[in-house]
């Protein structure tokens, strides 16, 4: 089977698209709160060929996007520490803290190097015993788990000069401080692909049960995310509110219990700052005690100064769905992806840079 | 030690002519460049064309090619670009300290057998030999010229609207390939570079119709990449067609994996032509009996509005925008 280029057969996707059209009466909002389905959505032109009916709307779910400024500048700090050597996923680099991005600290001389996995991280601190090597966890439940694995691969071989800096997020957290502060109203939700993947379905139970709002965990080419729309419309439709999966090629109700087995075992809950709404409780991971030697925050005496938010920039409402790059008076003029003031702008996944690379709303 | 490149090698010592005489001279072999004067001398008549690139891809052995390879591939298609019969080459190696000289000799090999295929002579070159640290394992520097045939004018900023844009085969085949060997990254594809020397099949599209608008070879930064270059200076825009476009599975599926967007992987074998509507059969006809153009396709046209923009009609019949790269391909974390 071809499993890239079936779920972009035109004829496939026409057949679709009228289905929906056909079925869709009632006016519905629908959220997706990734940022891999933003980016699907923008690239194939998705909300062009909806019918009137139906509103989309972008979440929360770009991990990068979400990282708070205060955070970010921990990461800056710790890189300008003498014989540390910052490892990070790449897009983090771009990013603009509240003074200074990694990339900028990097051109003045700071070891920040970019990694693909976290045992490349662990690699280097292998290779460069007399540096401490901090890995920036930036992610959500689809990157714990690999981090976790790398927190447990160092203690097996003994590695005393790996370190995390935890700056991660949990999906269904966020999800409830969103319907909770009633800004944004939904009707609809396009569950994250990859996240679901590895905590399966159920976490999302709770939305269609307490919030009535119909949930579809979709997978990132066009035909999933339009069999994810033909689904949540049909639940719209029938007044009904469940969680169904359109990507059983890729997610089991279960999910992972491996990858969640390491996270747990490595990782507890503990409150997280999110750009844009702030601290959310239990919507982040911390080491657990047994591995606390791992915590780049308590290893390493970190100030990062006072934080500032970028003037004008309204990342933070566009990452809660009550405004669109569209409303923001810098996007496409003095943020640019060449030039981004945002982290939206930054990341593959920011709803600024799908917005800006592919045209946004464009007809044509 | 033998087996390794030494700072010695770069001196212009004793131990630098055995290494240009026992290994590029030997493998290189032709009379301009055996004469090891201090410029190649040759005669020329016609209007030249003339580029330069320089070198550094990592690794410098990928499936399908290896840096020596690449280096003369991609200055012959850029004097191929221009519609040029690319002649001569010059050869420059930047080599970081310790490079086993097997691996040298390895890419030596493949200038040669790329220069015998693209049928172009190396007729002048240099060595030198940096500190460890100070380059990665090799860089390779080289210039070309060729003679454009009478009555071609091929330019960037010839597109017109109504032109008709073509294809010659699959697009990011090089990118992933190369990127599937880095460190850290290696996934296991059978997926090769495509990097190719694409003389002969610009000579034989020129011979099909000597009124070829533009030629361009999407390397970094992809097709996307080259049409807004073109649409740019051209002062035109570009409409393409995602399903006209071919991409493999292999990479459809690591671009996918990676979050990249295949119109901004690079090529090394693949070219882009804007001709004029009424020949655009012709040069088509003629690119597919070539084995570097046989999937060779018209995926879009030129048009007036919107100068400088280049819009894609998607798979599910929706438009986008193609923009240019901006700064690396960066794999997604989520």
């Amino acid at each position: 089977m071809r499993f890239i280029s079936e779920f972009r057969r035109s004829e496939l996707a026409e057949g679709l698209i009228s289905q929906i059209h056909r079925k869709s009466r009632t006016p519905a909002r629908f959220m997706e709160f990734c940022g891999g389905h933003t980016v699907t959505i923008f690239r194939y032109g998705i909300r062009q060929v909806l019918p009137q009916t139906i509103d989309m709307v972008s979440g929360p779910g770009c991990p990068i996007c979400v990282t708070a400024n205060a955070d970010l500048d921990k990461a800056i700090a710790l890189s300008r520490i003498p014989d540390i050597i910052i490892t990070t996923f790449g897009d983090m680099l771009k990013v603009p803290g509240s003074r200074s991005s990694l990339q900028q600290v990097k051109a003045d001389g700071a070891e920040v190097h970019t990694v693909y996995s976290t045992m490349d991280a662990l690699k280097i601190a292998e290779d460069n015993p007399d540096k401490s090597v901090v890995f920036l966890g930036i992610g959500f439940e689809t990157t714990a788990p690999t981090i976790a694995a790398s927190i447990l691969q160092a203690v097996e071989k003994g590695i005393g000069n790996y370190y995390v800096l935890s700056l991660h997020k949990l999906c269904p957290p966020v999800i409830r401080a969103l319907l909770d502060s009633g800004e944004v109203k939904l009707d609809g939700l396009i569950c994250p692909g990859h996240v679901s993947a590895i905590i399966g379905s159920h976490p999302w139970e709770f939305i269609a049960r307490d919030y009535g709002i119909p949930c579809v965990v979709s997978g990132f080419e066009p035909l999933d995310i339009l069999q994810c729309v033909d689904m949540l419309i049909a639940q719209v439709e029938n007044g009904e509110s469940r969680v169904e999966i359109a990507y059983r090629r890729g997610v089991r109700p279960e999910g992972n219990q491996q990858a969640m087995r390491l996270m747990e075992q490595v990782f507890e809950p503990s409150p997280a700052q999110w750009r844009g709404m702030g601290e959310i409780p239990d919507s982040g991971l911390k080491l657990r005690e047994k591995y606390q030697r791992f915590d780049a925050e308590l290893a390493f005496d970190i100030e990062p100064g006072p934080t500032s938010e970028p003037v004008g920039c309204i990342c933070g409402d566009i990452l809660r769905g009550v405004r669109t790059p569209a409303d923001c008076r810098l996007f496409g003029k003095a943020c640019i992806p060449e030039n981004p003031i945002g982290p939206c702008m930054v990341s593959s996944e920011g709803s600024c840079s799908a917005y800006y690379l592919y045209g946004g709303s464009f007809e044509g | 030690m033998k087996d390794k490149i030494l700072l010695a090698h770069g001196s212009g010592g004793k131990l630098a002519h055995e290494l240009v005489e026992k290994s590029f001279v030997k493998a290189l072999a032709n009379p301009l460049l055996a004469k090891l004067d201090d410029s190649a001398v040759f005669d020329f008549s016609g209007r030249l064309a003339f580029t330069t690139d320089s070198y550094v891809v990592s690794p410098i052995f990928f499936p399908g090619g290896d840096i020596g390879k690449l280096a003369v591939c991609g200055t012959v298609n850029d004097l191929a670009m221009s519609g040029a019969k690319p002649l001569y080459l010059s050869l420059s190696f930047i080599i970081e300290e310790g490079l086993p000289q097997s691996e040298l000799e390895q890419i030596v090999d493949s200038v040669q057998k790329a220069a015998g295929e693209a049928g172009v002579e190396i007729i002048t070159g240099d060595t030198k030999v940096v500190h460890r640290g100070s380059a990665d394992k090799l860089f390779i520097n080289t210039a070309g010229v060729g003679i454009i045939p009478e009555g071609i004018d091929i330019s960037g900023d010839r597109a017109r609207p109504g032109d008709k844009v073509i294809l010659s085969g699959t697009i990011g085949d090089h990118g992933i390939a190369v990127i599937s060997q880095r460190e850290g990254m290696s996934f296991s594809t059978k997926l090769e570079s495509d990097c190719a020397p694409l003389g002969d099949l610009v000579a034989e599209m020129v011979n099909a119709s000597p009124n070829i608008h533009c030629l361009r070879d999407p390397t970094r930064g992809g097709l996307a990449t080259s049409l807004n270059e073109l649409a740019k200076q051209s002062g035109v825009s570009i409409r393409i067609e995602e399903e006209k476009i071919s991409v493999r599975e292999e990479v459809l599926a690591a671009c996918e994996m990676l979050g990249f967007d295949p119109l901004h992987v690079a090529n090394e074998g693949k070219l882009v032509a804007i001709v004029p509507d009424g020949d655009a059969d012709k040069v088509l006809k003629a690119m597919r009996k070539n084995k570097y153009g046989k999937s060779a396709a018209i995926i879009g046209e030129v048009r007036a509005e919107k100068p400088g923009r280049v819009v894609m009609k998607t798979v599910l019949g929706a438009s986008r925008i193609v923009d240019m790269l901006v700064g690396d391909l960066l794999p997604r974390i989520c």
